[in-house]
């Protein structure tokens, strides 16, 4: 499919979204900072996951995304829930 | 602009939702079997939505001028449970003759357990046995590329399975490629929280093309939006997409996936 936005029509249509949901994460982090007590498994994989975005190609949503998966390839013994929490515990 | 739902749990939403899809342009929408937010606790349950699905929802979406079609299974999230499981898959033949049954959906897995990959392999095993095209769910968030690769797995081990009559439900950025390159048709799911918002489904189309994919809502009974997909429609013209490349991915698509049952007709002759 051909491009159909220039770099500045992208910028013009979609600027202030991104200005927005970067002030919210910088938001959250803050309220997470400010907040009591031991921080789970999430905070750091999405600290990790901020880190795509220096990334110098277009390929940081892939990236993030990857991130925050479950890498391995054995299926699980058992399902003991149905809820995914959006980040795999075990990230290092 | 026309459009078809390719994917929606209208069991799950009211009668407004038919009338301002139908007003945005929607000629048809399909439904696949899914959890309903709590375990059924029998065959009978399933036994009975399956009534709703192919007897009741036609009906009530015919009322606004929608056709209705729907999708059977037992749901991944139900599919710990395997005697329960291999019950579902005993009445799912019974059904499969209704006129608007289009196939085995949507089927799949939820957290990559061992027991949900015995229910999608027979699950896999029922729609080659009868010839039925097949929709399948990816896992949400962090499983999502893990069980990605195992479905595909699972459907590529099973030599009667053609790849062109699977469509691979819920992709994103890192699994997307997976899914075309292995030969299988990709949906992405508009949803505000997870999945694709409409900006990141349009630049997916825009890296990846815009053969063998489509685009739909999953509306259900959680956060999500009727309309996503006629509202993305709306952003991609904003980018300056062509009437005709939108008219591809939200119209000519889903048409072209689903006409490969005969059963699929948008108008009722």
């Amino acid at each position: 499919m051909e491009k159909t936005m220039t770099r500045q029509e992208a910028l013009d249509l979609y600027f202030m979204d991104a200005r927005s949901k970067l002030i919210d994460l910088a938001a959250f982090l803050d309220r997470v900072d400010r907040a009591e007590g031991e921080a789970d498994f999430r905070l750091k994989a999405f600290r990790l996951a901020l880190r795509e975005l220096e990334r110098k190609e277009p390929q940081r949503a892939k990236q993030v995304l990857l991130t925050l998966s479950d890498p391995t390839t054995k299926p699980i013994a058992k399902a003991t829930a149905k809820a995914a929490s959006g980040a795999w515990p075990e990230t290092e | 602009m026309r459009y078809i739902e390719p994917h929606g749990h209208m069991v799950s939403r009211v009668t407004d939702d038919y009338v301002d899809m139908a007003t945005a342009g929607c000629e048809a929408v399909c439904e696949p079997a899914f959890w309903a937010g709590f375990d059924r606790s029998s065959v009978q349950g399933f036994y009975d939505y399956f009534c709703q699905l192919t007897e009741h929802e036609p009906k009530r979406a015919a009322k606004f001028g929608l056709r209705h079609f729907t999708w059977l299974c037992i749901n991944p999230k139900e599919s710990e449970d395997v005697k329960l499981a291999d019950d579902v898959l005993g009445i799912i033949p019974k059904f499969l003759d209704r006129p608007t049954v289009l196939g085995i959906g949507e089927i799949g897995l939820n957290k990559n357990s061992k027991n949900e990959i015995k229910v999608l392999e027979r699950h896999i095993d029922l729609a080659a046995r009868h010839g039925q095209l097949i929709l399948v769910h990816t896992p949400h968030l962090e499983d999502k590329l893990k069980g990605t690769r195992l479905i595909i797995d699972a459907l590529k081990s099973d030599k009667r399975i053609q790849p062109q009559r699977v469509i691979i439900d819920h992709v994103e950025e890192h699994t997307v490629k997976l899914v075309l390159d292995a030969g299988f048709w990709a949906g992405m799911t508009l949803y505000p929280e997870s999945k694709c918002t409409s900006a990141r489904a349009i630049d997916i189309v825009e890296v990846y093309g815009s053969e063998r994919i489509w685009m739909n809502s999953a509306c259900d009974w959680g956060v999500s939006v009727p309309l996503a997909v006629p509202k993305t429609a709306l952003e991609m013209r904003k980018r300056g997409h062509s009437a005709d490349a939108i008219d591809k991915l939200i119209y000519r698509n889903p048409l072209q996936f689903m006409s490969q049952c005969p059963k699929f007709k948008l108008s009722a002759d």
